[in-house]
């Protein structure tokens, strides 16, 4: 994992590149815009492998937990609360006492005062808010833009891996954005640069796409290898 | 003991009789040497009033108030600094006078102790009796401890014993006038509601202990649940919240509300385990060549009270007491049991046992033999420490173990306080962890089981599961399946025959009024399960479908419908 003073939350290296401070800092809110639930997840997976720290969601029953597991989430060490109903930010705060990091998506619109309430919670404690939608005060904002899934032909093949451009843009030391392009997840599941001068700026027509199709049907297992390849093509 | 840990109590309907000995007010009364003499005075910790004196307690000032309002309340009181150390050393005579009548002497804390009544109450006639012997007896202790205290604060009892000076004590002539604080003695069903009855100075008959608890505010029962929570739901007394009906108090609160639960009832916070021969688990420290000093007994109680903490981590077990030995080269021990609230962290331990050894130090329990008498030091070379030992009693399964059965996961304090606290606001099933779970979906794969209960798994979970997806898996899976419309390029609804063959190609989905244009899919894969149970049976296909805006869906059809199981965010 990156960053390992105590003043930052790591993150897995891929997403630690887009981040402006190369992890999460903590006892801040982080906006994840568009509620992305794979950018979520991959955001929240640094926490227990370096610190054997507790996650918590709260208001998130939607969450896919094979996913959690496959980005590197501890599952034993998640607590979910799937229905805060108004009491949200009344759990978000207990919580914050207690785990390195908390998932929220509220129950309906944040009025800035709660939002302001919950941080100086957030403060004392040094746990990181992730917060799927908009979030008055968030010090960072992160969102999917362009995202696409490789893997599928049609009527064949299997969904193997989905490349987006994450694009970060926070407050003070980073009002200018940073993007960079990711598998979210790859083939593993896991969140992954991508690798050489490929991606979604390169030719983006019908045609790539079928041959894109093609590939998923010749090879199968493993089809990311393939995809990248022709992607730079 | 007084929770029933033992064997011989288990059979026994009620709760063991626990005799409580308090001292009110003791961190004042231990630090002031000659008695507060109608004088308000407060000791403090942390800005905040920890006790305070009679006089100070008639001018407004309480427990747990601000120092600025009580000074406020009370301009003359005075303050004092909290000393534990002095609170230990002093409460050691009246420990000893209550170890006259049984060995098993449980400190609560300083100015607090418990013993069982059984044994003693039948050998000294009845509890009537022994309470009011124990009452004469620590009066006694405490009017010598005084005594001498106070005219040399921390050099007790020149050689003699405390209770032994006692006639001198009472009516001595000279010098500052020494008040003792006074101690009082209750007896009830429980150490819980012995405590409150040693407040109350009464001896509660056995089995009415739930009647003698009823008024008392709920606050009373601690933290296990939100007192303030109980008043909003109407139930401001222990009596109101103890007349609920146990399941409802379980689903509501969980095992702690369980616990408070049954306190209110008058029965013991948790069931008692019967364990016949518990594995040893004592840590010990020794000392070869013996230790001469105390100093470095305390310096090791640290890492000491770790190993404890580790070794009943590793068997998922929490201790109510720890006794705290001490073995000398001459071969005498000295021990003391010290029980505690809740989970004993491995700091309060060592704390507890630095305040013991110096207790112990200080009244002169390890002076060699021939030293108080003859006032000789020859044996100063004979009376190291040869061993420290810490040896858990009332030994019960750890709250949070169920946790250890996927992988060793220890469950922090903070995070178990956090736990009860959301559950007392969403319930009981509010706050959730995860276990794995054998099965094809994506779903399926994981479950959330309320925290504190066990979970049985239905299906294996390294079974394999055939038509199980890969690798890959959805970020969101809907809780109920979305009905969804599948539509060909004609926009006739696709269909799936026995045989997996689609009717023509998905080219739009509709999603809550939503339409999505299908850019690649596949499928179907079938998934029959439970084709054994007509009942359980079911007959799906799957379909994965990437969409033109980048996103992908994970399509189940069951008899003709479509539904959206997940989405790949």
């Amino acid at each position: 994992m990156a960053a390992g003073d105590r003043g930052l939350l790591p993150v897995p290296p891929a997403l630690g590149a887009v981040l402006p401070e190369g992890g999460l800092r903590r006892g801040t809110a982080v906006s994840v815009g568009g509620g992305d639930a794979g950018l979520l997840l991959a955001l929240a997976a640094g926490v227990g492998e370096a610190e054997g720290g507790w996650v918590a969601a709260v208001g998130l029953p939607d969450l896919g937990l094979a996913a959690a597991a496959g980005y590197g989430l501890d599952l034993r060490r998640l607590l979910v609360a799937d229905d805060p109903g108004p009491h949200w930010a009344e759990v978000v705060s207990v919580l914050a006492g207690a785990v390195e990091l908390v998932m929220l998506r509220p129950d309906g619109p944040v009025a800035p005062s709660a939002a302001a309430r919950l941080a100086a919670v957030l403060r004392r404690s040094g746990c990181v808010l992730l917060v799927a939608g908009p979030w008055p005060g968030a010090v960072l904002r992160v969102g999917v833009r362009s995202g696409r899934w490789f893997g599928l032909g049609d009527g064949h093949g299997q969904l193997t891996g989905r490349q987006v451009e994450v694009v970060a843009e926070g407050r003070g030391s980073a009002v200018r954005g940073r993007a960079a392009r990711l598998w979210l997840p790859d083939e593993r599941g896991e969140v992954r640069a991508v690798t050489g001068t490929s991606g979604l700026d390169g030719p983006d027509g019908p045609d790539e796409m079928h041959e894109v199709h093609g590939m998923g049907e010749a090879v199968t297992p493993g089809a990311g290898v393939g995809l990248e390849r022709m992607a730079v093509v | 003991m007084a929770d029933g840990a033992k064997t011989g109590t288990v059979g026994t309907p009620g709760t063991p009789r626990v005799l409580v000995v308090w001292c009110p007010d003791w961190p004042v009364a231990a630090v002031e040497g000659a008695g507060t003499d109608g004088r308000p005075v407060a000791v403090t910790v942390g800005g905040r009033i920890l006790a305070c004196s009679e006089v100070a307690r008639a001018a407004g000032v309480r427990q747990g108030q601000r120092l600025k309002l009580a000074q406020r309340l009370c301009p003359a009181l005075e303050l004092r600094d909290r000393d534990p150390e002095a609170e230990t050393r002093r409460f050691e005579p009246v420990a000893a006078a209550v170890e006259a009548f049984t060995p098993r002497v449980e400190v609560l804390r300083p100015g607090l102790c418990a013993i069982p009544v059984k044994g003693p109450g039948r050998y000294f006639g009845g509890e009537e009796a022994l309470a009011s012997k124990v009452r004469t007896a620590v009066a006694a202790a405490l009017a010598g401890e005084w005594a001498t205290g106070s005219a040399h604060p921390g050099h007790p009892a020149d050689g003699a014993h405390p209770a032994d000076a006692d006639p001198a004590g009472l009516d001595h002539p000279s010098g500052p006038r020494a008040e003792a604080p006074h101690a009082q003695v209750g007896v009830a069903d429980g150490l819980f509601a012995a405590v409150l009855a040693a407040r109350a100075g009464v001896l509660v008959p056995a089995g009415r202990t739930a009647e003698f608890l009823a008024p008392y505010p709920v606050a009373a029962l601690g933290d296990e649940v939100s007192a303030e929570l109980l008043d909003r739901l109407g139930l401001p007394t222990v009596g109101a919240f103890a007349a609920l009906p146990a399941e409802a108090v379980a689903d509501r609160f969980g095992p702690a509300g369980t616990a408070a639960h049954r306190l209110a009832r008058g029965l013991q916070p948790r069931p008692p385990v019967p364990r016949e021969e518990g594995p040893d688990l004592s840590v010990e420290q020794r000392f070869d060549p013996p230790e001469p000093l105390a100093e470095p007994l305390v310096f090791v109680a640290r890492p000491l009270a770790e190993r404890l903490h580790e070794r009943l981590a590793g068997a998922g077990l929490t201790c109510g007491r720890v006794a705290v030995e001490v073995v000398c080269a001459d071969g005498r021990t000295a021990s003391r049991l010290w029980r505690h609230e809740g989970r004993l962290s491995a700091t309060a331990l060592a704390e507890r046992v630095r305040w013991q050894l110096q207790a112990w130090q200080s009244t002169g329990a390890f002076d060699a033999p021939g030293e108080g008498r003859d006032g000789a030091p020859e044996g100063a070379h004979d009376a190291g420490f040869t061993a420290l030992r810490l040896v858990p009693d009332g030994l019960a399964p750890d709250q949070g173990w169920q946790l250890a059965l996927w992988g060793q996961a220890v469950v922090d304090d903070r995070v178990e306080r956090a736990v009860a606290r959301v559950q007392a606001v969403l319930g009981h099933a509010g706050l959730r962890r995860i276990e794995p779970a054998g099965g094809r979906g994506p779903g399926e794969q994981a479950v959330r089981v309320p925290w504190g209960e066990p979970h049985e798994p239905g299906a294996p979970v390294d079974a394999p599961w055939p038509g199980r997806l890969r690798d890959v898996w959805p970020a969101v899976v809907y809780r109920a399946p979305v009905p969804v419309a599948v539509v060909d390029a004609d926009g006739r609804p696709v269909t799936v025959d026995g045989r997996a063959g689609v009717s023509a190609r998905p080219s739009t989905v509709v999603v809550r009024g939503r339409e999505l244009l299908v850019d690649g899919w596949t499928g179907p894969w079938p998934a029959v399960e439970y084709w054994w149970d007509q009942s359980l049976a079911r007959r799906r296909a799957r379909f994965q479908v990437a969409s033109a805006d980048g996103r992908a869906l994970l399509l189940t059809v069951e008899g003709g419908e479509w539904f959206m199981e997940a989405g790949y965010d």
